[in-house]
């Protein structure tokens, strides 16, 4: 079956008060298959799920989440985060691959 | 009936979605099929065991719906009670539940830099079962929540 090019969704707020908890809400496209489905034929669909998602602000981790086969197809994750200074946002998911989808935000802190 | 790791679940496209629908009524057909093995509360007792003392009951907020429609997308939100400072932080959240292939759904390393404990994901529960989270905070201590989540048949739950 093709594999479309996972991409990413993100919602981070452009702007926050210095100090402020502002929650960032994240998706991929990912079938998420579980190793445990089958397909139409009756076969086993082998795994293959992002199973790390990592988050870092100015280079520094803010939150780094495992995945397992119960997680959702097109995982969403949403979390809190301090923010104290204007920065960038790095947004990392890896799959069973190897392969890395990577995203980024920036929120301006007044 | 059909159950959540036994069908495809996938929206990624029309295609897939097509082959989810094909999964799906093969599943029916074979209903008798028997289901992937699921995790026991005894495969979530050894889970546990890893945490070393017993985790106290408390602290831990699990928000999800009591009765889960569709088992193939369930939305959780974990929150822990804690200040989030540099001294007194949740390292880790652990997620398990007891009526699924495997025992562990998802973890989350977390730092002080976050403000505020609080998580939020979407899962798949293959049956009705509990759901269980373990925070464990940087001074050692560990506390835990349990949430009973009905998931009914109409969803392609079990």
């Amino acid at each position: 079956m093709p594999f479309e090019t996972p991409h990413a969704r993100l919602l981070v707020p452009a702007t926050a008060k210095k100090g402020d908890v502002v929650t960032i809400k994240t998706l991929i496209s990912h079938p998420m298959d579980s190793g445990f489905a089958k397909d139409s034929t009756g076969k086993i669909v082998p795994r293959e799920i992002i199973n790390t998602f990592t988050c870092s602000y100015n280079g520094k981790q803010i939150l780094k989440m495992g995945l397992q086969p119960a997680i959702s197809s097109n995982p969403f994750i949403a979390f809190d985060v301090k923010v104290d200074q204007s920065g960038t946002f790095d947004f990392t998911w890896v799959d069973d691959n190897g392969q890395t989808y990577k995203d980024s935000a920036t929120i301006t802190v007044s | 009936m059909i159950d959540t790791f036994g069908s495809r679940d996938s929206a990624v496209s029309r295609g897939r979605a097509l082959a989810a629908t094909a999964a799906g009524l093969f599943g029916f057909a074979f209903a008798g099929v028997p289901r992937p093995a699921s995790a026991t509360p005894s495969d979530v007792a050894k889970e546990m065991a890893t945490f070393g003392a017993p985790p106290t009951v408390g602290k831990v907020t699990i928000t999800a719906p009591e009765i889960a429609e569709n088992g193939n997308t369930v939305p959780i939100a974990i929150t822990v009670d804690s200040p989030m400072t540099a001294t007194n932080y949740v390292k880790k959240i652990t997620m398990l539940g007891d009526g699924n292939p495997q025992a562990e759904i998802a973890s989350f390393d977390l730092t002080p830099d976050m403000g505020s404990a609080h998580v939020e994901l979407r899962i798949r529960l293959a049956q009705t079962q509990n759901v269980v989270a373990v925070a464990q905070m940087s001074d050692g201590t560990t506390f835990m929540a349990t949430k009973p989540i009905k998931v009914t048949i109409g969803g392609c739950g079990g």
